[in-house]
């Protein structure tokens, strides 16, 4: 058993040992471990690339959250818009509408009243007439006791007749 | 100043003594038992010899001594053609005891004739349990024991963090395949990924079984790391591609008056990665042990020197320095560890790769110069 010199019973004994250890644990030790091991790698990469996709997705979704409040807003400023002018125009219709109804109202009643005043003056000439007539007649009557006193009332009547 | 001139003449003496320990075993074994020895003769007078101390340490036994005088005795285990297989304790051969016409002389057994003379003729094959053998069996159910372990904490914690020693060994288990395997080898690295771990994890578990009092010399021991390197040459030759063979037997790009040369260095070459895989294992561990056995033996070459007082005195020095080296070699047992399996890796890879960039050529023989 020299320093230098291969011993042939420790050969045959390391060799048995050494490729049963190697055997024993490549099926035992090293499989399952490595095995493990990348099994373990790969979730953790999974989960790594799950986390910057559904940071990505929050992204895209941050952005069109943003895009559709913007949209939102300029939808309601236009609905605003457009209900503004709708209602000022409404006003604006309503209050022409008026106008001319008023003024059609005024219209017709200053024609009435004319009408009216019409039919008063012609009635009131009438009246004026039958009273006449009918002065006229008790005065002829009283009147026309005498001769002269008729013409005098006929020339008067007839001098007060173009008053009216 | 003159302590650290003193030291250094120390340590020389040292060195010297320890080559004198191993030329008095060598003069020994040649059968030369009438002269006087420096180092075995000495030691047998109950004088101290740290060569002999030292290479008692390193080498392999047939008993393991945990201590002076507490030895277990492993079992001798023989076979030869004409006596079958034979099986006793290696107490019966302790103290150069012959038993069952059988002798350990200076670490080795031979088998003997009746007059006692060892019988040089007769072939025998020794499967003992060794020292060795018995450090490698410990080390062998530790590596079951701790790696199942750990295989089932994969099994109890599966979609939770690890726990307890699945998460000690977790980081370098994913150091031997993302540092070592991954980039050595490429793509295919998962074929190759349970040898590269069990080579990690064995030899790292030696080297530090290696270092603690008592303990067998296993990754230091050149059976050993013979049988790790030629696995990893059998690998990378299986597994070699076209590209592999072409690129040693007829180079790209060298012209041809070159490859009578060319194509020797390179067929040398493939052998030399494997030597100088089990050459560089073997030496860094052994120098390692013998370094720190030197340093420890300085203490008892004290006592011998100038006595109990000398040796009290100079044990402090010796115990800081000791324990340094100690941390010394803890790093190495990782470093030789990660360089035996990065280097397999390197020579697997550049076995089975596919397209040859002129980028990637010579990480093979970077690997092979970084001794």
């Amino acid at each position: 058993m020299d320093l230098l010199t291969p011993d042939l019973g420790l050969l045959f004994w390391q060799v048995i040992v050494f490729l049963g250890l190697f055997l024993i644990l490549r099926a035992f030790a090293w499989k399952p471990i490595t095995d493990s091991l990348h099994e373990r790698e790969n979730n953790i990469q999974s989960a790594l690339d799950l986390a910057e996709k559904t940071r990505l997705e929050m992204t895209a979704l941050k952005a069109d959250n943003e895009k559709l409040l913007v949209q939102a807003r300029a939808d309601r400023d236009i609905i605003l818009r457009g209900a503004k002018e709708a209602s000022d125009k409404m006003i604006a219709d309503s209050r022409g509408k008026a106008e001319a109804e008023g003024k059609r109202i005024l219209e017709q009643a200053r024609e009435s009243m004319n009408n009216e005043r019409q039919a008063l003056i012609a009635q009131m000439k009438k009246e004026v007439v039958t009273l006449s007539l009918d002065i006229a007649e008790k005065v002829l009557r009283k009147e026309l006791s005498d001769k002269s006193s008729q013409e005098k009332l006929v020339s008067d009547l007839v001098a007060n007749s173009h008053l009216n | 100043m003159r302590l650290s001139i003193n030291r250094f003449l120390v340590v020389t003496a040292l060195i010297l003594s320890s080559l004198v320990g191993v030329r008095a075993q060598e003069h020994h074994q040649e059968g030369e038992p009438g002269v006087p020895q420096l180092g075995g003769e000495t030691a047998a007078k109950g004088k101290f010899n740290v060569g002999e101390m030292i290479m008692h340490h390193i080498k392999d036994d047939y008993g393991w001594e945990f201590a002076h005088g507490v030895t277990v005795h492993l079992p001798v285990i023989l076979y030869s053609a004409d006596r079958g297989l034979e099986m006793f304790s290696s107490s019966h051969l302790a103290h150069g005891e012959v038993h069952d016409g059988y002798k350990n002389v200076h670490g080795k057994i031979h088998r003997v004739n009746e007059a006692g003379v060892v019988d040089e003729e007769a072939k025998f094959f020794n499967f003992s349990i060794t020292k060795n053998v018995a450090s490698l069996f410990l080390s062998a159910a530790i590596m079951l024991l701790v790696f199942t372990a750990v295989s089932r904490g994969y099994a109890k914690n599966k979609g939770r963090a690890p726990s307890g020693i699945q998460s000690l060994l977790e980081p370098i288990i994913l150091f031997v395949r993302d540092e070592v395997a991954k980039p050595s080898i490429g793509p295919r690295y998962e074929k190759f990924l349970p040898y590269l771990l069990t080579l990690f994890f064995f030899i790292l578990i030696n080297n530090l079984l290696g270092l603690l009092p008592g303990s067998a010399n296993l990754t230091g021991n050149i059976t050993v790391t013979l049988v790790l390197a030629v696995i990893t040459f059998i690998i990378v030759t299986l597994s070699g591609n076209k590209n592999y063979w072409m690129h040693i037997f007829k180079p790209p790009g060298v012209p041809v008056a070159l490859l009578p040369i060319m194509v020797p260095v390179e067929i040398v070459g493939v052998f030399m990665k494997p030597l100088s895989l089990m050459i560089r294992l073997f030496a860094n561990i052994t120098a390692g042990h013998i370094i720190i056995l030197s340093l420890l033996g300085l203490i008892f070459m004290a006592n011998n020197l100038g006595g109990m007082m000398t040796s009290l005195s100079i044990s402090p020095v010796v115990l800081a320095f000791t324990l340094f080296l100690n941390l010394i070699e803890i790093l190495v047992a990782f470093l030789q560890a990660f360089i035996f399996t990065l280097l397999t890796a390197m020579y697997i890879g550049s076995a089975v790769e596919e397209h040859h960039h002129e980028a990637d050529h010579g990480i093979g023989h970077e690997g092979a110069g970084a001794h």
